[in-house]
């Protein structure tokens, strides 16, 4: 740890600020809260809204974990890792079970969250109403009355044209019965893991000075019409090539030396400990 | 006989109003007021609109009569004034009935913006002169009727799509231009699939903003006829603002005849027409090509 900075790099009283906005964002779930995004060494757009989240709530008794798109290793993850390195003394881990927090780039791990535990989520465009909706003052208007008929209406339109919704990453979802809310660009895979979860979900957007959140225990549905239910992406016929799971979300990598298609799990540390307890049952 | 909508001393004053502009002062002539400049849209208008019945509004344009159809339908606010409705049906889907269980007393105007929404939603439907303004050119016929379903809780699509084609059908569009886009239709098909929507929702009350201006008159005629047809079957408390007293002759039973924001004429349509009392009437019956 630097001794020229502050503890988590951010001072106390904007920390102070972005714990209430943070508690409203709870009062609220859904609801996107405005807040002070400030600047940090990394660029906007880069998770800085993430990062300020973590940097307001980490303390010494914190494990803490942080992946890009599920894998512990790519480079957003890296840099942020180092960053808190640098700016704090918490341990770190790349085990989900054992992360207290665990900031991440559009991926919910696959092991089940625990109470206790918060999940972190960098968002690019927290407003699920920008699809359809240019100005901010329309899509708060459109949230303060619950008028998502324009949404349903894309999804209609998508469905009578293709067939299928358009949608694939950050698939709107209606929280607690009141508001709309982009999931951040997790895949569809993933949405249904925030619903009535016992972990606490925060959403952080820095560029766009946004917070909301999903308390535990929270009604989370993603919209969906009667007779054309809600659908996750679709992997059957495939397998993780490193730990063979089939039930993961798996990304679809082509070798470049063979040319050929293979599959792997997006979520590496899931992968690794699938792999290890492979390796203890031979 | 109840009234289905009760509308009293209605003002809608644009710029900064002064305590005269309210006055109904005489000495302003016109509808700018000669103290503080404001323009008086609409001076304390008031109304009652029964069931079953189609009401007409004329007047030439200017005299506000389009303003006070916005305010009906909650699309402007008005300065001054109150707004009652008597719900002659209760719509099976609303979803505000719990809170809205005392409604037949408010004032709706004073309801606020989620309440006004859900309220139109479920009782209202508009047609207005532009298609472009009460449709959305580039999402499906379908699509269109659909939103306002959507609006009013349906979720299901094969339901809505059933009842987009019904509506279709009724209002002479072929079903089968369910998926195209209404950029792709005549005038009058677009103008029919307004209709269309506006009546999905089975509205209790129906307003029409010159529906049937730039139309030709072959079609302006059949468009009068299925407004007409539709009417009578689904028993809607009609508004109809025109300034064509030959559509307000075919469609109305009541008119009232507004200049400078002022109702200075109101009666049966065929009382008014026949025999005008109020100079600005009889100019505008005479008018007449």
């Amino acid at each position: 740890m630097t001794a020229n900075y502050n503890y988590a790099f951010i001072d106390e009283s904007t920390k102070k600020e972005i714990r209430r906005k943070i508690l409203k964002a709870i009062a609220i779930p859904g609801y996107q809260v405005p807040f002070g995004s400030r600047e940090l060494p990394i660029a906007r757009g880069w998770g800085t809204g993430g990062l300020q989240i973590t940097l307001s709530i980490i303390g010494e008794q914190d494990t803490f974990k942080v992946i890009d798109q599920g894998s512990d290793d790519s480079v957003n993850a890296v840099n942020i890792r180092k960053f808190i390195a640098q700016t704090t003394s918490v341990r770190f881990t790349t085990d989900t079970a054992q992360a207290t927090l665990i900031q991440t780039r559009h991926r919910i791990p696959e092991e089940k969250l625990n109470e206790g535990q918060v999940l972190i989520l960098q968002v690019p465009i927290p407003e699920p109403l920008r699809l359809i909706e240019h100005s901010e003052t329309g899509t708060r208007r459109m949230h303060a009355e619950a008028d998502y008929s324009g949404m349903w209406l894309y999804l209609y339109e998508n469905i009578i044209r293709y067939g299928e919704t358009t949608i694939g990453a950050g698939y709107p979802v209606m929280v607690n019965g009141r508001h709309m809310m982009s999931p951040s660009p997790i895949p569809r895979w993933d949405v249904p893991k925030l619903n009535m979860a016992e972990a606490l979900f925060l959403f952080g957007a820095g560029r766009e000075k946004r917070i909301y959140a999903i308390p535990p225990h929270t009604r989370v549905v993603p919209i969906e019409f009667e007779d054309f239910p809600f659908r996750a992406e679709d992997f059957r016929g495939h397998e993780c090539a490193s730990c063979k799971s089939t039930d993961t979300f798996l990304n679809e990598i082509v070798d470049s030396g063979s040319g050929m298609k293979k599959w792997f799990c997006s979520d590496s540390s899931f992968c690794e400990k699938r792999q290890m307890q492979k390796r203890q049952d031979v | 006989m109840t009234p289905v909508l009760s509308v009293r001393n209605l003002f809608r004053i644009f710029g900064t109003a002064c305590s005269r502009c309210f006055d109904g002062n005489d000495e302003i002539c016109g509808n700018k007021c000669p103290w503080c400049g404001a323009i008086v849209a609409c001076k304390n208008i008031s109304f009652d609109l029964y069931p079953e019945e189609v009401l007409g509004i004329v007047g030439e344009s200017g005299s506000g009569k389009s303003t006070l159809l916005k305010i009906l339908y909650f699309e402007e606010e008005p300065t001054s004034g109150e707004m009652f409705i008597h719900l002659t049906k209760r719509n099976a889907c609303f979803p505000g009935e719990a809170f809205m269980g005392s409604v037949d007393a408010a004032n709706v105007l004073s309801l606020n913006s989620y309440q006004k929404r859900l309220f139109r939603n479920h009782y209202m439907g508009m047609v207005y002169q532009n298609p472009f303004l009460g449709l959305r050119m580039h999402i499906s016929a379908g699509g269109n009727i659909a939103e306002k379903l959507f609006m009013a809780g349906f979720r299901n699509i094969a339901k809505i799509r059933e009842r987009a084609i019904y509506l279709l059908e009724k209002t002479e569009v072929p079903g089968n231009r369910l998926d195209e886009s209404p950029a792709s239709f005549s005038g009058g098909m677009q103008q029919r699939v307004q209709i269309a929507k506006a009546l999905s929702n089975v509205p209790m009350l129906l307003f029409l903003d010159e529906p049937t201006t730039g139309l030709d008159l072959s079609v302006q005629a059949r468009v009068l006829d299925l407004i007409k047809s539709l009417q009578k079957e689904m028993r809607l408390a009609t508004i109809v603002v025109s300034h064509d007293l030959g559509i307000i002759r075919h469609l109305t039973t009541r008119t009232m005849v507004m200049k400078d924001g002022e109702i200075v004429e109101a009666g049966l349509t065929d009382q008014v027409l026949e025999d005008p009392q109020h100079p600005f009437t009889q100019l505008l019956v005479c008018s007449t090509l």
